[in-house]
């Protein structure tokens, strides 16, 4: 690699000339995955089944990069007649799609025994179904711009069991799998496909399930007492969105503050 | 006799697999009820055993659904006791890429595949628990745990499998029951005759494999039998692959 | 800007990948301290950063000397004030099959590849705890995820490292010290020239690559500059993969 770039002054984002679709980006993890994105240059879909709070960020991203950097699009990331719009609109506004961001998700904490089918099937229908039809669905747009890369936000609950939730364990961990057949799958037309797998993280998510009081649990028994900001999640996936990763495809980015290397 | 006075639920019992482990179960004195959709092959089996000296129930069985799993497990209960040992083996297999993939075989696969596993030690827990501890085997695939070139929705489904038998298996620890995985490479039956029938996906997959061939159904019972039996007493929460070295490479 | 006003250590910084890294992080506005015992060839590297307006200087090292660390920190104090980034960059490859390596061989492969690595670890700690933190990255490779069929004490040694990071990762986290491997697969690099020589050794390097290619060594230096920058202040004890799909598989 030669040196001459060192003294270039950067001007443009990490992200520029990209277009990128993000689930659940009406609050939370994918609110921020939003906003950083359209700070790195990327022109964002930001998709939510929350209309109000995808607007409001929509609209925060265009006041401050410009009218017309995102646009917001109700998605029910279980439905696939709401993945065929929310791509074609993408492509329609953007002229392209880039990149994929899988990180819409719900979480229920209960046991084997008290979790009914329909729990399971909503569990399994979101936080798998969703990541798989967005795969599906963003393969055809990505192969006409010659790529892309597809990020996917599962949990540490895909490596290590805890005694809550068995069947969010059960849905992070089929996109676990699937991720990596996709990654395969997808290789021969430059799509890459890879997964975050975050720890705690700080978001309405979570303290909605938990409530306060239980949420210290997250900071005492862990190796750096503290959860993880949104922020930090956040800059993994970029990382994995960008051409900064270009030769990494199936890999799985664990961003746990050692949660699981303990 | 490893399994001597076990009371032992197999899913799928009427396949290749799920019959070759019903009969080795029934060899080291498991009393089997035998679960599956097929009432025909089922009851053959089951009736083979019989002749053979050993205790066996054909039970009808959709693993998607949930009063079928109260059914089986109050039957097995009816007959042989409390239940000990629960084989997840029932499941579906597909080679159907990613892309191409229809949410009605999503759903289909991922109904079999994985919501059966849920359902199956759901129901059984109050069984094992009367037992006074119990044994869950759940057969995953090496699909769970690397990816590959020619399926999707399978994969997702021994992915849910894999995650969720960790969790059952923390969930229940305390009272001695134990949850493993079971992780078969490119098995020798009818599942796979269709791929490995492939001019061109057969000689690669074979490829693949460091041992240079397919496993038979009689080498992944041998295992699930070890996870099955006490000899396993202290492994839970694992996963355990049987591939030929498929997945170490 | 990631990495303005740090100190970066980077191991094997005349090699192809350290040589992208101290580049890189040069760029990234790092003070970088270039190691290598390749004298000429990592001077080099410290003089392109200082010509193109960087801040670098050389310090022979070789990893496996304990007081060839000291001198190393010691110089990197005196220079920059401390040390924020390691990166345990420096390796030694070796293809023998196990049967075929000698005893002198696996513990020369060893000493250099994972005893540089917990050397280098050992002789920052005081340095970045003082200074409120630090970022080490051990980079290893994919041998040592999957076996192969070349390779023994190789292979072992980087799959040493992973063990590594997380101890260091557990032990320093309340110094605010992170440490994570990074896995690279196949690279376009001096070090497996001998593989590349010929048409077919470089078509057999890629022929498991689901990307169909090499790496670049600036490819790794992105993964290591995540790694190493704040962008990745809550990732520890784990490891990055940057090899085009192939362990995925």
């Amino acid at each position: 690699m030669a040196c001459m770039e060192l003294n270039q002054v950067k001007t443009k984002g990490r992200l520029a000339g990209k277009t990128a679709l993000i689930t659940g980006a009406a609050r939370g993890q994918g609110a921020v995955e939003a906003a950083m994105f359209a700070r790195e240059g990327a022109r964002v879909l930001v998709c939510d089944v929350l209309d109000e709070g995808g607007q409001a960020v929509a609209d925060a991203i265009n006041s401050d990069h410009g009218q017309g950097t995102a646009v917001f699009c109700r998605l029910d990331v279980s439905r696939e007649p709401d993945w065929v719009q929310a791509i074609g609109l993408a492509s329609e506004t953007f002229g392209s799609l880039n990149v994929v961001v899988n990180n819409a998700g719900v979480l229920s904490p209960e046991t084997i025994t008290e979790t009914t089918v329909e729990t399971w099937d909503r569990m399994v229908a979101v936080n798998a179904a969703g990541p798989f039809l967005g795969i599906k669905h963003a393969v055809p747009a990505m192969r006409r711009v010659g790529g892309g890369s597809i990020v996917n936000v599962a949990s540490v609950s895909a490596i290590t069991a805890g005694k809550l939730g068995a069947a969010y364990h059960a849905s992070k961990g089929a996109i676990r799998s699937l991720a990596r057949s996709a990654a395969v799958q997808l290789a021969g037309d430059s799509i890459r496909v890879n997964t975050v797998f975050p720890g705690p993280v700080d978001t309405p998510m979570l303290r909605e399930t938990y409530g306060p009081s239980h949420l210290s649990r997250f900071d005492t028994q862990h190796p750096m007492g503290r959860m993880a900001m949104p922020e930090e999640i956040a800059h993994g996936v970029l990382f994995l969105a960008s051409d900064e990763s270009s030769y990494m495809t199936g890999s799985e980015l664990v961003i746990d503050g050692g949660w699981t290397a303990q | 006799m490893k399994l001597k006075g076990k009371v032992a639920v197999i899913s799928g019992a009427a396949g290749a697999m799920g019959a070759v482990e019903a009969k080795l179960f029934a060899q080291e004195g498991a009393k089997v009820l035998l679960g599956d959709l097929v009432e025909e092959d089922g009851n053959r089996v089951a009736g083979e055993i019989e002749a053979s000296g050993g205790q066996a129930l054909f039970h009808r069985l959709d693993v998607t659904k949930e009063s079928d799993w109260v059914a089986a497990i109050a039957a097995a209960e009816e007959r042989f006791g409390p239940v000990d040992v629960l084989i997840n083996n029932a499941g579906v297999y597909r080679t159907t890429v990613i892309d191409q993939t229809t949410v009605a075989d999503w759903d289909d696969i991922m109904a079999i595949n994985a919501r059966g596993v849920f359902l199956g030690t759901k129901c059984v827990i109050p069984s094992m628990r009367r037992a006074g501890a119990g044994s869950i085997v759940n057969i995953s695939s090496t699909a769970g745990l690397v990816g590959n070139a020619v399926e999707g929705a399978y994969t997702a489904s021994k992915g849910a499998v894999r995650m969720f038998s960790k969790a059952a298996a923390i969930h229940y620890a305390a009272e001695g029951i134990r949850v493993n995985s079971v992780h078969p490479g490119v098995i020798d039956t009818k599942m796979v005759e269709h791929l490995m029938a492939d001019p061109e996906l057969g000689p690669l997959v074979m490829s693949k494999i460091p041992m240079g061939r397919m496993g038979t159904a009689a080498e992944v019972a041998k295992m699930v039998l070890f996870l099955a039996s006490d000899d396993s007493s202290y492994t839970t929460g694992s996963e355990l692959v049987v591939d030929g070295g498929y997945s170490a490479q | 800007m990631r990495l303005l006003d740090k100190v970066a250590l980077v191991t094997g910084g005349g090699g192809d990948i350290g040589g992208a890294q101290a580049r890189l992080f040069a760029r990234e506005r790092a003070r970088v301290v270039v190691t290598d015992v390749a004298e000429e060839a990592g001077q080099r590297v410290a003089t392109e950063i200082a010509a193109a307006g960087g801040s670098a200087i050389f310090v022979r090292l070789d990893v496996a000397q304990e007081s060839d660390w000291e001198a190393a920190v010691r110089a990197s104090v005196d220079r920059f004030g401390g040390v924020d980034v390691l990166v345990n960059n420096a390796g030694i490859y070796q293809t023998d099959p196990i049967e075929h390596t000698a005893l002198d061989t696996w513990e020369r492969v060893m000493g250099v590849n994972i005893g540089g690595a917990f050397l280098g670890t050992k002789a920052v700690i005081p340095s970045m705890r003082g200074r409120g933190g630090g970022a080490i990255v051990n980079v290893a490779s994919t041998t040592a995820l999957v076996g192969s069929k070349r390779s023994s004490a190789y292979g072992a040694s980087k799959a040493a490292l992973l063990s590594l990071s997380r101890h260091t990762a557990i032990q320093h986290a309340a110094d605010g010290i992170r440490a994570n491997t990074l896995v690279p697969g196949p690279v376009e690099t001096e070090m497996i020239a001998e593989n590349l020589a010929t048409p077919e050794g470089k078509a057999a390097s890629v022929a498991r690559v689901p990307l169909g290619r090499l790496a670049a060594p600036t490819e790794i230096a992105y993964a290591a500059l995540y790694l190493a920058s704040d962008a990745s202040s809550y990732v520890t004890g784990t490891h990055l993969v940057v090899d085009g799909g192939l362990t995925a598989q």
